[in-house]
């Protein structure tokens, strides 16, 4: 068991990630972006330096044009991003896409994909739910043979950069009921193919996913990711990667709200002392900063679990996801209450940290989602 | 690497050898416990075979030096030994406020003549110490004790009383915090003293508490002379001892949120309490309430973990130690309430064999000091928002 310490390159990963997300792509970035209503959602200037910063492909094999810089790594950059709510498909290509095509995808595809997506001339998505609340067994889309090919009909939602994404990564029913492990296939879709429909959903945090409908599309077998009917294996790994980095997100959003908190008790004077004064706010931040404490170890842990292979790494990133979700609800409703009625303004950013919150809880398996995969997975 | 990897080996091949197989057994009882100590009942043969095997190679203090008796090993080797000592549930060779407590101030504070005089002594599970800190009228603020030592030359005379002593009536030595200058700010005055309980003077008197047990007392001090070699570390310098150790007490009590090697973990006691229902247990609310405790335990047992791992990379312990006290005890109390419910009735028996003399309730109860001794939770939440947060 390795200590539960950044080594040296990942402790510099992260201060260069701060530097960047502070000056490239703060909170008045995405303020902007939503104001404007941007349809993008993201800027692609601020896409292309994060290619040249090598973010979009640290994950990505060095042969294949990544830096190869692992979960840990990853996260170091998730985190930063969560603490200055920077909007870009970091989660939804550089960390999905691309787990998707390294767990389930062939050499070929990898050796055609990875280097664009390294590049920033791919954009992925993964179309995975299609409940409102996730459940990713549940797969009612289906993919069918036809000649040489396959025909794929459904409806996916919660797609989460799918207005933009120059490929979408499917899961479809080959076989089996709809709730059954069994049968669930991993599929490449162009987004522009001949049947699929886009409709994008402006969500609560002002970024975007989107809804999308897929009506007789013709899948060639090339695009197929793995055998059919074999695909949920991969499908949940790559879930766990992606649910790891979301759990840094939160991690990092979870900090700043508190810190941006502690800063405005210090400052904001009633009765004449200031907030920082009172022992029942004191206490309270006491044990938010505590949870915090569990929340960092935990998402490091996962993290760690996951570049090692270790066999209770998805016991872990459900611990990891649970618990930062349940520390950012808290963290980021302590920070509007503690803001009092600056903390109900739309001038304050503090509310945008609650809004951004939420959306990465839900996505892909909440507190509740991963507390019940937690036991489960405990054996009760 | 490959130096812990060939340590790893030979602890485990030592530990299949040497450690009973009755010794890998949960801790059941508080007889299973070893204390240690002039006085003190071993429960069977192994419970002391144990302690010895132990003890010699100096494991009952595995990072002490090994000239002191200690085990010599690495902060790496440790964790090897812990592990190892986890992987076949082994239970703890000793249990001592000598190891936890007394022993590492010496280490740090203590003369060359104490440290040989007292540490081998500590490892070899013979001696057992308790702690004089609170009094009834220093609690939370443990600054303003008034027990007195007055100067008689080459000895102190003593005079005070002390209380929350945890089994000063079965300890052999106490350590003990003492006023020594009556004219100084509260904290300059305090000296760290160390007596034979056998002193003349010295008496206690147990404290029965909800929990119907007297795991503390009171202890009084008349007339007890102490030598000055009995001083840790300079004379009124004794606070700054006092704080290393309450950081030390705070990190011991605040592990108790962790499932100590050799306990049945939460959900394994449920599983069998409550049953499973198509793999889940079969009380769809005491599920949840469960998972939540996991959660957090899992959580906290890698922020423990952590901690230690990063005062390996000279970032300090002292301010994690309220945290750490904090929210372990807190965990600590709601697995007991968590116990108790999982039990239903069976878990409120007070008395008789079958119920293990009511140890389900009692254990609870005792529980609820957790988070009294040692600083309250109120005041580690002081702590952490005053010198952690800056919140004032």
């Amino acid at each position: 068991m390795s200590a539960l310490v950044l080594n040296e390159e990942q402790q510099m990963l992260k201060d260069a990630a701060k530097r960047f997300m502070v000056e490239s792509a703060p909170v008045s970035q995405l303020r902007a972006l939503r104001d404007n209503n941007d349809e993008t959602g993201f800027s692609r200037e601020l896409w292309q330096s994060m290619v040249e910063m090598g973010f979009v492909g640290t994950l990505v094999p060095e042969q294949l044009g990544g830096s190869q810089f692992g979960y840990v790594g990853m996260g170091q950059i998730s985190e930063q991003a969560g603490r200055n709510l920077s909007a870009s498909p970091l989660i939804s290509t550089a960390v999905g896409g691309v787990a998707a095509l390294l767990l389930a995808g062939s050499s070929e595809q990898q050796q055609a994909l990875l280097p664009k997506v390294a590049a920033g001339e791919l954009l992925l998505a993964l179309a995975v739910d299609e409940t409102p609340r996730h459940n990713p067994a549940q797969v009612g889309t289906r993919l069918e043979a036809q000649g040489d090919g396959f025909v794929l009909n459904g409806r996916k939602q919660f797609v989460v950069d799918g207005h933009v994404a120059d490929k979408l990564i499917v899961s479809a029913r080959s076989s089996g009921a709809d709730s059954e492990r069994e049968g669930v296939t991993l599929l490449l879709v162009d987004r522009t193919a001949a049947g699929v429909s886009v409709e994008r959903t402006s969500m609560a945090d002002s970024r975007n996913a989107a809804m999308v409908t897929f009506d007789g599309v013709k899948v060639a077998a090339t695009d197929l990711l793995g055998d059919t009917g074999k695909g949920f294996a991969a499908l949940e790994l790559t879930l766990d990667v992606v649910n790891a980095q979301l759990a840094a997100e939160l991690l990092g959003l979870s900090l700043e709200s508190f810190e941006r908190t502690v800063a405005y008790l210090l400052e904001r004077k009633q009765f004449g002392v200031t907030l920082s004064s009172f022992q029942g706010l004191q206490h309270r931040c006491a044990h938010l900063f505590s949870e915090l404490e569990l929340v960092k170890s935990a998402v490091l842990k996962a993290l760690m679990a996951l570049d090692a292979g270790a066999d209770d790494a998805s016991m872990q990133v459900s611990l990891a996801k649970a618990k930062a979700s349940e520390v950012a609800e808290l963290a980021t409703n302590e920070a509007v209450q503690m803001h009092g009625g600056m903390g109900m303004t739309d001038e304050f950013d503090i509310g945008l940290f609650m809004k951004r919150s939420r959306c990465v809880q839900a996505l892909f398996g909440d507190f509740r989602y991963h507390a019940n995969r937690f036991a489960s997975l405990k054996g009760y | 690497m490959a130096d812990l990897d060939a340590f790893r080996q030979q602890t485990r091949a030592w530990l299949d050898e040497n450690c009973p197989p009755s010794m890998r057994k949960p801790i059941t009882k508080e007889s299973d416990q070893c204390w240690g100590g002039r006085n003190f009942t071993f429960e069977s043969n192994d419970q002391k075979l144990w302690l010895d095997r132990m003890a010699a190679k100096g494991w009952t203090a595995p990072d002490w030096p090994s000239e002191y008796g200690g085990g010599g090993l690495s902060q790496e080797e440790h964790k090897v030994l812990r592990e190892e000592l986890a992987r076949i549930s082994a239970r703890p060779a000793l249990s001592s406020f000598g190891v936890w407590m007394i022993g590492p101030a010496i280490l740090k504070f203590g003369s060359e003549e104490l440290k040989r005089q007292h540490l081998p002594a500590i490892v070899r599970g013979e001696i057992r110490w308790c702690q004089g800190y609170s009094e009834p009228g220093a609690g939370s603020d443990l600054a303003g004790l008034q027990t007195r030592a007055v100067d008689e030359g080459d000895h102190f005379i003593v005079n005070g009383q002390k209380i929350w002593t945890s089994y000063a009536d079965k300890a052999d030595w106490m350590f003990c915090l003492v006023r020594t200058n009556p004219d100084a700010k509260k904290q300059l005055g305090i000296t760290l003293v160390l007596f034979d309980m056998a002193t003349p003077g010295v008496s206690t008197k147990p404290i029965k508490l909800i929990s119907g047990n007297s795991p503390f007392c009171e202890s009084f001090l008349d007339d007890v002379r102490v030598e000055k070699s009995q001083v840790v570390g300079e004379i009124n310098a004794g606070w700054t001892i006092a704080k290393y150790l309450l950081t030390h007490e705070r990190e011991m009590i605040g592990g108790m949120g962790r499932t100590a090697s050799g306990q049945k973990t939460l959900s394994q006691v449920a599983v069998e309490c409550i049953g499973l229902d198509g793999g889940k247990l079969a009380d769809d609310m005491l599920r949840g309430e469960i998972v939540r405790w996991d959660l957090d335990a899992a959580a906290f047992a890698l922020t423990a973990e952590r901690v230690l791992d990063e005062a390996k990379t000279g970032q300090g312990v002292g301010a994690a130690s309220a945290m750490l006290k904090y929210y372990g005890t807190e965990l600590n109390k709601r697995r007991q309430e968590l116990l108790v419910a999982l039990h239903g009735s069976d878990g409120l028996v007070w008395e008789g064999e079958a119920h293990r003399e009511g140890a389900i309730p009692r254990n609870w109860l005792r529980s609820k000091g957790n988070s009294i001794e040692g600083g309250t939770t109120e005041v580690q939440l002081n702590v952490i928002s005053r010198n952690i947060l800056g919140l004032q």
